[in-house]
């Protein structure tokens, strides 16, 4: 009798613990100690190319790579998508008209043989003033190698995207800049708390159209930029019926977390669009860091 | 004279009682809040709702300021031991919008937690403790001027040789230290300190942290900006056990917060959804052996990126809220076994399971012994 009672709490045991719906808390992870980071690990770059074996997960596998089929949320799709908002910036907006990335709807990458990384995009983009959305299909291709040089960007189906009617309200801001007995100055769009005056915007947005052509030209699989701030604006006298102004634009790298400073040249009329007659990084002021109150 | 000295001193404590939940009632919620007025809206918080709320300072910053908690809790009726959820805002300096939700959020439990059951209950098990500010210096500085509003590291002072002041506290936590994701220049937005743990804030943490971890269910640490909820880990070869459950529960969070306007927060590790990266509070927490830690990067996706407007402080903070709620009320209702109907069918079937394996183990047992006499 006393075995078939060792035996039927032996049972009784087994069917507590092997049972995978019980809960038990989980102890703490001792694979994944601080100390115990595979030795194999070696100083690859961080994202894009990695050649170390991934060790868990068949959703780390499909990043490693990052060719044929991608997933539209994960990094290498998005930072690509990004480009293709700065690109229609570039081409489409103006004080009126910008263009916000919404989302990726698909994606899928190749290596190009002596060209470089070639993405195809599906992509929702959103015109951020009017607040209508569209979608549009899109190809980026990073350059490698030998030929060095801006992401190349081809992108269709944006003719929808054009609809809101801005020429009415280009137009009236023009003429109003053209005609002002003095020069237009800015600084701090937005300032600290997120706000700008609403007769500053067309400002703000011009220095979003214009930074896109930074943007673009900087881009990378291995960057994502947005514009931070418009720090300073000044106009200058216009020229050749176009608008001139003098930008500081403060643009944020979410990769490295940095904010790169940049000065724009460039005009703007309706018929033209912003065209940038320079672009010039600033250096990374490090003796600004200083505290405020001291010497 | 005794009763009129004393009828004195309650009109004066009732005065201040009014004058506690007043100042909270008229603090403005969708405004950005300088840290003293932040120090004084803790002191007003705890001082009004003494049943619910007690601070503690946990530790100094580089520049010696108090790094301050607030701990909401209420008191339960069997004076069990009580699980701990963690929750912390403004590791980063410019991400305004965290500390303001770290507000937002203690406001919403002081204002509803009389009337809704589930959160009394849950405030009955659970204490959460909320630090509105970690990098309190690189916060005040961020106030400074118009220069300095993007700062985002702490304000230690620059290491020999260097002129650079500050560490990324998101990169100095105890965990893969310096593995990826970081620069080891001073000068770097993303410095990592010269050791793990270096700085006095992420240590103020870890200490604390550390003394509470086994009665810890979940780690919160709140950033902006993106729109994304990050699970451990941060290095692309390193995946937490409960890497499923840590995903559902996270959409799950994100789908109750798409509820609210209509805004898409995408779940995943941050090798996957954003970038590498190591010695974050969040892989900290979850290698310590906190079951459920998560980095939420609220508003907004590029736009304004850190310099979120004021009028998005209430959506942003309601948003998130439901988000943070969906993922507290989870793990304490696992622990408390509170579960929904569905888990109470598991509970039953695994019951029967139980059951069914113990008789079949007996059969296999007896059946043997049988053949064997």
């Amino acid at each position: 009798m006393m075995s078939v009672r060792i035996i039927v709490v032996l049972a009784v045991l087994t069917g507590v613990t092997g049972s995978p719906n019980v809960m038990i808390k989980p102890e703490a992870d001792m694979s994944a100690h601080p100390n115990s980071v595979p030795e194999t690990v070696e100083e690859t770059e961080i994202f894009g190319q990695q050649n170390v074996p991934v060790l868990v997960g068949e959703e780390a596998e499909e990043d490693v790579m990052a060719t044929g089929e991608l997933n539209p949320n994960h990094y290498p799709a998005q930072r690509a998508a990004k480009v293709v908002q700065h690109y229609l910036n570039t081409r489409y907006g103006s004080p009126y008209r910008l263009f916000g990335l919404q989302r990726v709807n698909s994606g899928n990458a190749e290596d190009v043989a002596d060209s470089g990384r070639k993405y195809q995009l599906e992509v929702t983009v959103q015109e951020i003033i009017g607040n209508t959305t569209e979608k549009c299909s899109a190809e980026v291709l990073f350059p490698r190698g030998e030929r060095q040089g801006s992401a190349q960007v081809q992108a269709s189906s944006w003719e929808e995207l054009l609809k809101n009617d801005t020429e009415a309200q280009e137009e009236a801001l023009y003429q109003e800049y053209k005609m002002n007995q003095s020069l237009v100055t800015a600084q701090n769009l937005p300032d600290s708390y997120g706000h700008i005056e609403p007769d500053m915007k067309p400002l703000w947005h011009l220095g979003f159209v214009a930074s896109s052509f930074v943007m673009l030209n900087e881009s990378t699989e291995n960057t994502l930029y947005n514009m931070a701030q418009v720090a300073n604006v000044t106009q200058l006298p216009t020229e050749n019926d176009q608008l001139k102004f003098d930008y500081h634009i403060l643009l944020h790298e979410m990769v490295s977390q940095e904010i790169i400073h940049w000065k724009l040249l460039f005009t703007w009329s309706p018929p033209e669009g912003v065209k940038v007659l320079q672009m010039e990084q600033l250096p990374h002021c490090h003796h600004c860091e200083k505290p405020p109150n001291t010497n | 004279m005794e009763k009129k000295t004393r009828t004195f001193w309650i009109v004066v404590f009732k005065l201040l009682l009014v004058e506690g939940l007043e100042s909270t009632r008229s603090y403005d919620y969708t405004k950005y809040h300088s840290m003293d007025e932040i120090y004084r809206w803790m002191e007003d918080v705890e001082r009004g709702n003494p049943e619910l709320v007690s601070s503690a300072i946990y530790g100094h910053t580089y520049e010696e300021r108090n790094i301050t908690l607030l701990k909401l809790g209420l008191q339960n009726p069997e004076s069990r031991e009580k699980k701990v959820i963690w929750m912390d805002c403004g590791i980063h300096a410019r991400e305004w919008i965290a500390p303001a939700f770290c507000q937002w959020f203690v406001k919403e439990i002081v204002n509803s937690y009389k009337t809704n059951k589930k959160l009394e209950q849950i405030l009955q098990n659970v204490d959460i403790y909320v630090t509105p500010v970690i990098n309190v210096d690189g916060y005040i500085f961020t106030w400074a001027n118009d220069s300095t509003r993007l700062w985002r590291k702490s304000r230690s002072t620059p290491p020999p040789g260097s002129g650079c002041y500050g560490v990324d506290l998101n990169r100095n936590f105890n965990a893969n230290w310096g593995t990826v994701g970081v620069s080891f220049d001073s000068c770097s937005n993303t410095y990592c300190g010269k050791s793990a743990g270096s700085e006095p804030e992420a240590k103020a943490v870890m200490d604390f942290v550390g003394k509470l971890v086994n009665r810890t269910l979940c780690f919160l640490t709140i950033h902006s900006a993106g729109q994304l909820i990050l699970l451990p880990y941060g290095h692309p070869e390193i995946s937490a056990p409960n890497y499923n459950e840590l995903v559902s529960v996270g959409k799950a969070a994100a789908a109750e917060m798409k509820k609210l306007h209509g805004m898409n927060y995408t779940v995943g590790t941050s090798p996957q959804i954003l970038y590498a990266n190591s010695g974050s509070s969040r892989d900290w927490a979850r290698l310590i052996g906190i079951p459920f830690s998560y980095t939420f990067e609220l508003r907004d996706k590029g736009e304004f990126s850190h310099l979120l407007p004021e009028e998005q402080i209430k959506p942003a903070c309601e948003e998130a809220f439901a988000g943070a709620l969906s993922i507290i009320t989870y793990v304490h209702d696992k622990t408390y076994g509170t579960l929904p109907n569905a888990a109470v069918t598991t509970m039953t079937t695994t019951i029967s399971g139980v059951a069914m394996t113990i008789w079949s183990t007996v059969m296999v047992v007896s059946l043997t012994i049988g053949v064997l006499m």
